[in-house]
């Protein structure tokens, strides 16, 4: 497994096909296919029920050409946890190649890892089993119609929150699961972004040959859950970091690195502005977000050592 | 044929399941506590720490992970066992189902105790009655001994090809549980011969890549779940020459109801589990005053041999049945009258008697069971005795 330099050393063959049931512009499918191809062959996938569960296995037809397994909604990292020690106990009694790798890799919604898979995902980082959790974050539950979850950020539009004139929105901060897992003192974690792809793969790729447990988080638009048009979900992901309000970072034994620097950054209302589920807010709303956002860049920088998010430039 | 004495351990019912674990060489096992049943994976973690087994342990968060847990591992073709009780039975609900539904040959062992609320760490069969229609094979066994045997079992049924479902062994939480008594473990060779290691199922292969635990439509949804009705018949019949086979290999075996002086019975108690000993006790008992009784036990729940139960009540005409259980406002109110009273309804002549006893492990002595078999012959020709069922003990009444 080797950390691709450039978009030619990304594997060609494609273990993560179409003819799938995800919405047009739906990017959670672009991450996928990019991490089993960072995979390989020699892996298995497992998956919470979520959109891409439902989209990409939908009997008789299956999107994965490697082993794929789905349980339920919360427990994929306990599954996980299962297949990683089987994989050790059946490869120490010679009932499967011992010479081989086989990687163990997890691909769940923020719901199922955020929420109701937070205890199982904490179990399976505590106990070190060698898994790779991605977590692809469209900031709502999906699959059920657009609620509220952990990771929805504030003020969104959801069906669960919806803005009325006594309520504005989803209440309250996002979760960071980054510094969740990352509390259990695993090896490597990481947040990623689809308009970057090579530094996603190349996370993908750390995390697969981490020591240990590894967390990546990968911020994922959704074209019907943000509301906006399906041609545009990349552009927006890459407005997410241009504007501060994603930071592409990783920390390798918790030593945080900024991996995707913005000397400039753009006022989140650039960001905000193109989806529905901000369409309400005001500019003082705006403004609050934007002074989140820019505590939040100051809480990294100070975490990195240097200005790696530069100030808002107008 | 001959048992050598000397391999005649006194262990209870817990130490024997793991016993069983040990020698079938299960790969992977689960741990989380709960009492009555923690002493199984106390003891499983004393034989990988001293090197008896080779297994890989996974200290899971909750019962929810440990079932999850074993479905990975089982997926990846591995031999994988849990065992819990009560809150952490209905815990693993929504997986349980899932385990079944995936055709997974699991084995856990379940060491029954009441539910809550109020909390109880006692015994009744409160949290294996809210979980039988989870798509698993049940036993519910009645000594140490015949844990140990079935647990040995429960693998070879669990991995025939043509079944292919999980199966749980029940038992007694603290009057089998934690109760010394003599068994004998019939060792790896013997217990490897009984259950050799075939992996009979679809896995996680890179070699071969499968999806597992897709969603599918109303087009194909109902066969899928026909195919496990299909699988639980199949089941029975695997499960009578599994006796057989039993007899051959370990010198012991059941047979799916046990039955006591049942041959010219005039009315019978059926129970289930450690309640068997006090039941034959107290037949005898009931004969002694002038009650032809017999008495009946079912081993195996599920799939319901009622087969067997037909056979052996041909010549009863009251039969009582013992739940310790409540099905909240069914009539009658016993779980297992229910189901006797609507699978055995041709039998027109059969009174059936609903009695629900030792909640929470309330006591139920010999005379207890004396007096319950004597009171039987008040039912006798009352077509519908079944509609009313006797909560025999509790106070108040
Ligand atoms: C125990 C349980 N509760 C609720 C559900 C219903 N459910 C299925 S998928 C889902 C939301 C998934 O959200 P997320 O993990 O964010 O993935 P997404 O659908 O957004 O891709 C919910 C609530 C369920 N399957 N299981
Ligand atoms: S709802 Fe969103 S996450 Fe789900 S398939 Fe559509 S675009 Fe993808």
């Amino acid at each position: 497994m080797k950390v691709p330099e450039s978009v030619r050393d990304i594997p060609r063959e494609e273990l993560f096909v179409g003819g799938h049931g995800l919405c047009a512009g739906c990017v959670a499918g672009t991450i996928a296919r990019h991490l089993v191809k960072m995979a390989g062959p020699n892996t298995i996938v497992v998956s919470s029920t979520s959109c891409v569960e439902v989209s990409t296995a939908f009997y008789p037809y299956t999107s994965w050409r490697v082993p794929w397994i789905h349980v339920a909604f919360e427990n994929a990292a306990a599954v996980a946890s299962g297949i990683e020690s089987a994989l050790k106990v059946l490869a120490r009694k010679g009932a499967i190649d011992p010479s081989r790798r086989i990687n163990v890799v997890v691909y769940a919604g923020d719901g199922g890892t955020f929420d109701i898979g937070l205890q199982a995902l904490s179990g399976m980082l505590e106990r070190g089993h060698k898994v790779t959790y991605v977590v692809y974050d469209n900031e709502a539950y999906m699959n059920t119609g657009i609620q509220r979850s952990g990771a929805t950020p504030p003020m969104a539009w959801t069906s669960t929150t919806p803005v009325g004139s006594k309520v504005r929105g989803k209440e309250g901060r996002k979760k960071d699961i980054v510094a969740i897992a990352l509390a259990h003192g695993i090896p490597y974690a990481a947040t990623a972004n689809p308009a970057y792809p090579l530094d996603m793969d190349a996370k993908f790729v750390r995390g697969l040959s981490a020591p240990g447990p590894s967390l990546v988080h990968v911020l994922m638009p959704c074209t019907t859950g943000w509301r906006f048009e399906p041609r545009i979900g990349i552009k927006l992901a890459r407005l997410a970091v241009e504007t501060g309000m994603w930071i592409n970072y990783e920390v390798v034994e918790g030593r945080l690195r900024v991996t995707t620097k913005v000397p400039k950054r753009k006022p989140v209302e650039e960001y905000l502005r193109l989806q529905g589920r901000f369409s309400h807010l005001t500019p003082e709303e705006i403004r609050e977000i934007q002074n989140t956002v820019d505590r939040e860049v100051d809480r990294i920088n100070a975490l990195a050592g240097e200005i790696a998010i530069g100030p808002v430039a107008r | 044929m001959t048992l050598a004495s000397t391999r005649v351990k006194v262990a209870t019912a817990n130490e024997a399941a793991a016993e069983a674990v040990k020698d079938v060489d299960v790969d992977v096992v689960a741990i989380y506590p709960i009492t009555p049943q923690t002493t199984v994976v106390e003891k499983i973690a004393e034989f990988v720490a001293n090197g008896d087994l080779d297994a890989e342990l996974i200290y899971v968060e909750s019962e929810h992970s440990a079932m999850s847990a074993l479905i990975g591992a089982s997926a990846c073709g591995a031999r994988a066992f849990t065992s819990t009780s009560s809150q952490g039975l209905i815990y693993m609900h929504e997986v349980l189902h899932i385990a079944s539904g995936m055709r997974l040959p699991l084995v856990m062992c379940v060491a029954m105790r009441a539910l809550s609320a109020p909390i109880s760490i006692w015994n009744d069969h409160s949290d294996l009655m809210s979980v039988r229609d989870s798509g698993w094979v049940i036993y519910v066994a009645s000594s140490a001994q015949e844990v140990y045997d079935t647990t040995v079992m429960a693998y070879r049924l669990a991995e025939d090809p043509e079944v292919l479902l999980p199966v749980m062994v029940a038992y007694d939480g603290f009057i089998a549980s934690h109760t010394a008594e003599p068994f004998e473990p019939a060792g790896r060779e013997r217990a490897l011969e009984l259950s050799p290691k075939r992996r009979t199922w679809s896995r996680l292969d890179p070699d071969s890549p499968i999806t597992m635990g897709t969603i599918t439509s109303p087009e194909y949804y109902y066969e899928f779940k026909y195919q496990q009705v299909v699988a639980m018949e199949k089941a029975l019949e695997k499960a009578r020459e599994l006796e057989r086979a039993a007899q051959r290999v370990l010198g012991r075996s059941y047979g799916l109801i046990e039955t006591y002086k049942i041959e010219d019975a005039d009315v019978a108690l059926l129970v289930m589990g450690s309640y068997w000993d006090n039941a034959r006790l107290a037949v005898d008992e009931a004969r002694r005053r002038g009650t032809r009784a017999g008495a009946l036990r079912l081993r195996l729940y599920r799939p319901f041999p009622l087969e067997e139960l037909e056979r052996a009540l041909r010549g009863v005409s009251v039969l009582g049945v013992v739940d310790r259980a409540i099905s909240y406002g069914a009539r009658p109110s016993g779980p297992i009258a229910l189901e006797i009273a609507a699978s055995i309804g041709r039998r027109l002549d059969l009174s059936l008697v609903s009695i629900v006893a030792g909640l929470g492990q309330r006591t139920v002595t010999v005379e207890d069971l004396t007096e319950l078999a004597v009171s039987l012959e008040n039912a006798r020709g009352a077509r519908d005795a079944h509609l009313v069922t006797r909560f025999y003990g509790v106070r108040g009444l």
